[in-house]
């Protein structure tokens, strides 16, 4: 197993459990430890079952185990309370952290807009955003790649069973990243994120539209071509990444609707929203793996500020 | 003809009236009330003894967007200017998680507002609990309102208002987004809410007038102890609107029911100023009875018009398949989406759409 790069998933609820899936599948990654807060978790004894090893001791579970089993990366599923402190102590002992909270200490992280530049800086913390920020990122970054974008509006509808109890007492948080990662990562001027949860059975499949304004009269053939270009790239790690209708084009407005659904590891194809999280993730984690194992780059020890 | 014999007496019941027209009433004309308009229309309300108006854009607070249209103001310039006028009425505002944040609650706030209704999808109600406690924090009158209430049994809609509660909501509304329900359904809904909130809770509903049982159903929700009704003057809402409330008032004075309106008043306010505001006739029509009949929320009417109009497929066809495809409020970027799916399918070609 020389050749893989030995991970820690933190949060055994249901995107830790489908990030090994995932990771167990990759090339370049190899999932070792599986850290949860409760001995009694369904997550933690499918973890084992799953050939982990686990702690329910929170991340202080695995601290001592890092070293002896050489974990490199660290996906963090837990929430943006505790991440700063999970990240902090991973980071002392040379571990690269992929936050999937909405804490976004380090940059944010969109894997076909971005991810290279991380990869190059050797960035220790890269956040995942959010799912509605995955899904719909890539098409405003390639709408303003190739002309400026003045307002990037997105609206997710997410189906009722996909969204846990974190998210929903806490759809501000949601809101608030999700509209700066627009403009950050996105290139927009302006940004705006709206969610919408339906509960209609069977459950809806994740749908993504993405409107964007330019400054100028849309140049419809080269926005085609980038936006068709930026979603065969997503299909590489989320096959279930759909065009379904547009680009249409009203005047400066640029409409564009997704869907996506999950590859069904753990969690079911409607929840794309979550697939796409762990997919990024798992896709964002062997870059830096890939480059490690080519000798490329070399995880620093983060001292203590 | 005998007269209308209610079979609880409501007389001497109080209900406070909840004017919607200046913000469901946004809907109707596509954002497109002035500032100027709205002082006219609420100072009138207010002279009318309207005890609670309602202003914004129709989505309320973070509404304005492209999914749900910019409006000619700022929220917060609307809700300055009438304040700013208002004598007695207490000035409310409308929040629905995911769209509006508590940032702009907070502004609202700052600008004079003092009532807000934060609204979910009827089985979501833990979407709304930092809107709801915050809304308690700033000293708000604080609803907690059920959208799209006939997708929900009545044992789920007690328990959705029970969680509102416990976030600190003090009026729980059922909401009957899409006019699609009759007042038994109305009746079962209210009175499963009254058998589990507190008592000092209050309870109220908004109707919409797509199969005319706007009036019928609020008088079934007072039967069932609902204390609370929206309506707005000359029912200026989405679809073929909300309750009308000169009409509703004038029928609590007939039945005794305590609401403090100069009705007269009230009625002039409807046949004079907002009247002349519509853009179309609000009525119950084809699309809007479509609505109704089959269950799908009123906002999307305008909408679907505009889909038809760009797509060529009749907005009656687009909203049946939204029904079908259970879209809530909020989605109306799903309109457009339906719409060139049915086009491609009939073999229009969409790419060529202006």
């Amino acid at each position: 197993m020389a050749n893989k790069i030995r991970c820690a998933l933190i949060g055994s609820g249901n995107i830790g459990t489908d990030l090994i899936y995932k990771i167990q599948r990759s090339p370049v990654l190899e999932p070792v430890w599986m850290v949860g807060i409760d001995a009694a978790s369904e997550g933690l004894a499918r973890a084992r079952e799953m050939g982990l090893k686990t702690t329910a001791e929170g991340v202080d579970g695995l601290l001592p185990h890092v070293r002896e089993d050489g974990i490199q990366i660290a996906f963090d599923a837990t929430s943006a309370y505790v991440h700063a402190e999970n990240s902090r102590k991973l980071n002392a002992l040379g571990v690269m952290m992929i936050d999937l909270t909405p804490a976004a200490i380090g940059p944010l992280c969109v894997p076909p807009v971005n991810l290279r530049e991380h990869a190059d800086r050797v960035e220790m913390n890269v956040n995942m955003i959010s799912c509605a920020g995955q899904a719909t990122i890539p098409i405003v970054a390639a709408v303003s790649r190739v002309q400026p974008v003045d307002y990037a509006e997105i609206v997710a509808s997410l189906s009722s069973r996909s969204i846990g109890p974190g998210t929903r007492a806490n759809l501000d948080e949601f809101t608030y990243t999700t509209s700066s990662a627009l403009c950050a990562v996105g290139g927009a001027r302006r940004g705006k994120a709206l969610a919408v949860i339906n509960p209609a059975e069977p459950p809806m499949i994740m749908r993504n539209t993405v409107y964007c304004l330019t400054d100028e009269e849309p140049d419809r053939e080269r926005i085609n071509a980038s936006v068709l270009a930026m979603i065969a790239e997503v299909q590489k790690y989320v096959p279930g990444y759909k065009l379904v209708n547009g680009p249409d084009y009203n005047g400066k407005r640029v409409t564009v609707f997704l869907e996506v659904e999950g590859l069904g590891d753990y969690l079911p194809r409607y929840a794309g929203n979550l697939d796409i999280m762990t997919a990024a993730a798992a896709r964002t984690a062997e870059m830096f793996a890939a480059e490690i194992l080519a000798g490329k780059i070399q995880l620093n020890v983060v001292e203590a500020a | 003809m005998s007269p209308y014999v209610a079979p609880v007496s409501l007389q001497g019941r109080k209900v406070l009236l909840h004017d919607m027209c200046l913000r469901d009433g946004m809907h109707a004309k596509r954002e497109q009330i002035s500032v100027a308009q709205m002082v006219k229309v609420a100072t009138a309300l207010d002279d009318a003894g309207v005890p609670m108006i309602q202003v914004t854009h129709g989505a309320g607070l973070g509404g304005n967007s492209l999914q749900h249209g910019f409006a000619l103001h700022s929220n917060e310039e609307y809700i300055r200017a009438v304040a700013a006028q208002l004598k007695r009425a207490t000035l409310s505002v409308l929040l629905i998680p995911g769209l509006g944040t508590m940032r702009e609650l907070q502004s609202a706030f700052d600008s004079g507002a003092r009532a807000v209704t934060v609204a979910t999808h009827c089985t979501e109600a833990d979407t709304a609990p930092q809107h709801i406690a915050y809304a308690r924090k700033l000293g708000m009158d604080t609803i907690g309102f059920l959208m799209m209430a006939h997708l929900n049994d009545p044992a789920g809609i007690a328990r959705q208002g029970k969680l509102m509660e416990s976030y600190g909501a003090t009026t729980i509304y059922m909401t009957d987004s899409a006019g699609y329900m009759l007042p038994d359904d109305v009746r079962a809904r209210v009175a499963a809410l009254r058998e589990v909130l507190d008592p000092a809770t209050e309870i109220g509903f908004h109707g919409h007038h797509n199969l005319g049982m706007g009036i019928a159903n609020s008088l079934a929700a007072i039967e069932e102890g609902a204390s609370r009704i929206d309506g707005s003057a000359a029912g200026l809402g989405a679809g073929a609107g909300n309750t009308p409330l000169e009409v509703f008032a004038a029928v609590c004075e007939r039945m005794g029911i305590q609401t403090g309106i100069d009705v007269f008043k009230l009625m002039d306010v409807a046949e004079d100023l907002v009247v002349p505001m519509m853009d179309h006739v609000v009525r119950v029509d084809r699309e809007s009875l479509t609505l109704g009949y089959a269950g799908v929320y009123s906002t999307f009417l305008l909408h679907a018009r505009r889909a038809s109009e760009r797509f060529g497929v009749p907005a009656r066809d687009i909203l049946v398949e939204l029904g079908r495809r259970k879209m809530i409020g909020g989605q109306e970027d799903m309109i457009q989406d339906t719409a060139m799916t049915m086009a491609r399918e009939r073999g229009i070609d969409v790419s060529r759409a202006a």
